[in-house]
């Protein structure tokens, strides 16, 4: 089942000759269950396309679907509400409230959905337990490292059980041991709860943990690819598909990033 | 959600929000200090004349209501009682004199203030009993009088006249205490109208044998119809200006100047008290862009956001001010009587409330920036 569509998306910065199409013509759709990595060079628009299907911008032409939901139609009120009940995120840096506990965090979208009850914190308490955080439910971000900061993020973005999940960058601050970690975390809780997720991420050896790489080129999609050795080629860790151990140090594959 | 938020960064935040209550509620001191010296300075000054048992005062023309240029002689006192709607008139005569502690301490500046016994100008004692008789050495005596004699009923007190190069001395008998009622910074002793002409430092401005007062104090029979009895007076009596009591306050010389000094100040310190709110709350707005457009991009109204900074600007600057309050009354509290401080006019109320405008004023500018805050922008993904 679609979760998300992007049909015909376009968006153009600025206008007369100084316009610069930052996303053009892109279609794409991401079934639940599917986790989608978004890579490209810098400048290729895959993050204006992130911004797009999260509701944060407009396209210039096109639609994005959620839900059923046409949110490049939407006011700014209406797509902020509306990501507050159908998206979830995680971001580059910045993640997290810095004056509110792992576990406030995390409740803060059921508390914004207006679904925080006893339920609701228990499942909180059992996600960031689930993640390793089951010590750290109290710690406020700045008494948390990198990695842990991810995970609670991770945590937020899919305790309201969003339609759709994104992460920019989700491993940029992140050294390989705990970027493999928090992208196999994220994938798995994708798969497990039947979320559709996208990420973007520069790293290409994140890939290996997605059910789908889209590569983007001049805001175009370039390439898409399906195949799992494929993925994990471009992942530069095909021994996995072999049921082998994750390779934090293999070379990735070029994609001229 | 906003007040759960507000709550909790600023629980979370004791540190950097106490500074600020703190710096609001030092110039919540300072702006109430400013206010109950302006109050205390505008009541040591006019207290008599406020409180008066009466509506009018009646002037010499010409005098530009000045107490102490202006003379009010009994014939004009009769024609006055003359005018419709004039219920009572009393004459009232402005000196000063100094009052001798009975411990033989330094000598007490005091109001001697002339009234005539039952007639408007005579104050109203709460310990004692009023003057009675025109010719006694009878007074009464007000609470700065008391506060720093110690004067009770039935004390007998000694004031000293200055009378040219010469010193004169009275003994006179205290038979009444009225609250405070000080004339131009100074305790007041009220004396019957006939011996305070005695009393007196100058005689000049006599007419024969008339008793001559600075004042006439006019009990009106409609008090909420002045303006009218004023304009009869100014017809009907010869050579007499009328003034109701705000106006004759306000025509002391000084009266205004001194507090037009002390609103400035009190202005300047709010509009100071202003720049230093809004001055921390965008510093801490500008700190925390990334995270507002965070909260913006999981989903938090714009509502939600300005609503959070406003609740704790508000609630951050109520308790600096609750705390500059408390801590303005402590003080002004253990003040002695002799120092001209009064938290209880309405000018200090006055201030409690613009003191808690300071915050949500300041911290305006802060609000709206938070507003405007891009969630891409703010999160570095803006292209």
């Amino acid at each position: 089942m679609i979760a998300l569509e992007a049909i015909n998306v376009t968006k153009i910065y600025g206008s007369g000759v100084n316009a610069v199409k930052a996303v053009d013509d892109v279609s794409l759709s991401v079934r639940r269950g599917e986790f989608v990595a978004l890579v490209g060079p810098s400048g290729s628009g895959k993050t204006t396309m992130l911004a797009m299907l999260a509701g944060l911008l407009k396209p210039s032409q096109g639609q994005i679907v959620i839900a059923n939901k046409d949110i490049g139609q939407m006011s700014e009120g209406k797509r902020t509400q509306f990501r507050g009940r159908y998206i979830g995120f995680s971001f580059q840096a910045n993640n997290l409230v810095p004056y509110l506990t792992a576990q406030e965090n995390v409740e803060l979208l059921l508390r914004l959905n207006g679904k925080l009850n006893r339920q609701g914190r228990q499942r909180a308490h059992d996600l960031l337990t689930r993640l390793g955080l089951g010590e750290r439910l109290r710690n406020r971000p700045g008494q948390l490292s990198g990695g842990q900061q991810q995970r609670v993020a991770i945590a937020r973005a899919l305790i309201h059980e969003p339609e759709v999940v994104l992460a920019d960058e989700p491993t940029a601050s992140l050294d390989t041991e705990r970027a493999h970690q928090v992208v196999q975390t994220f994938a798995d809780l994708i798969h497990e709860q039947n979320r559709a997720g996208i990420m973007v991420t520069h790293d290409l050896r994140m890939c290996k943990y997605v059910d789908r790489v889209i590569q983007m080129m001049d805001g175009k999609v370039s390439r898409t690819i399906f195949d799992r050795r494929a993925i994990l080629q471009l992942a530069g860790s095909a021994s996995d598909l072999e049921g082998g151990t994750p390779s934090p140090a293999a070379e990735p594959a070029s994609l001229g990033l | 959600m906003a007040l759960y938020l507000a709550i909790k960064e600023v629980w979370r935040n004791k540190g950097r929000f106490s500074l600020i209550a703190s710096v609001v509620a030092l110039i919540t001191v300072l702006v109430l200090f400013i206010a109950a010296l302006a109050e205390g300075l505008a009541s040591a000054n006019r207290e008599y004349i406020e409180k008066l048992n009466g509506e009018l005062l009646v002037f010499q023309e010409g005098t530009q209501l000045s107490t102490t240029a202006s003379r009010i002689g009994r014939s004009t006192i009769a024609e006055l009682r003359r005018v419709e709607g004039v219920n009572a008139v009393g004459q009232v005569g402005f000196s000063s004199a100094k009052l001798l502690p009975p411990d033989g301490g330094d000598e007490i500046n005091i109001s001697l203030i002339g009234v005539e016994p039952g007639l408007p100008g005579e104050p109203t004692v709460f310990a004692g009993q009023q003057l009675e008789r025109a010719r006694s050495n009878n007074v009464i005596v007000d609470e700065g009088v008391i506060a720093r004699i110690g004067a009770q009923v039935g004390d007998p007190i000694r004031i000293k006249v200055n009378r040219g190069t010469t010193e004169e001395f009275y003994d006179l008998n205290v038979v009444g205490l009225t609250d405070r009622r000080q004339y131009f910074f100074q305790p007041a002793v009220f004396a019957p109208m006939i011996t305070w002409d005695k009393m007196r430092p100058e005689s000049s401005g006599q007419s024969g044998t008339e008793l001559v007062s600075n004042v006439a104090v006019v009990k009106a029979s409609d008090p909420g119809a002045l303006e009218p009895l004023i304009q009869r007076i100014d017809q009907e009596v010869k050579d007499v200006e009328a003034a109701d009591r705000q106006t004759a306050w306000e025509a002391i010389p000084g009266y205004a100047a001194q507090q037009s000094t002390l609103s400035t100040q009190q202005f300047f310190t709010f509009f100071i008290g202003v720049l230093v709110v809004g001055g921390f709350f965008q510093i801490q707005t500008l700190q925390k862009v990334a995270q507002i457009g965070m909260l913006k991009a999981i989903g938090l109204s714009n509502w939600t956001v300005g609503w959070t900074a406003l609740l704790q600007i508000v609630a951050v600057n109520a308790i600096g001010v609750a705390i500059g309050a408390a801590g303005t009354l402590a003080l002004t509290s253990n003040f002695p009587v002799t120092v001209p401080i009064s938290l209880t006019g309405t000018t200090a109320l006055t201030s409690v409330v613009a003191l808690l405008a300071i915050g949500p004023l300041g911290g305006i500018v802060s609000v709206i920036a938070l507003l405007r805050i891009e969630p891409l922008r703010a999160l570095g993904m803006a292209q």
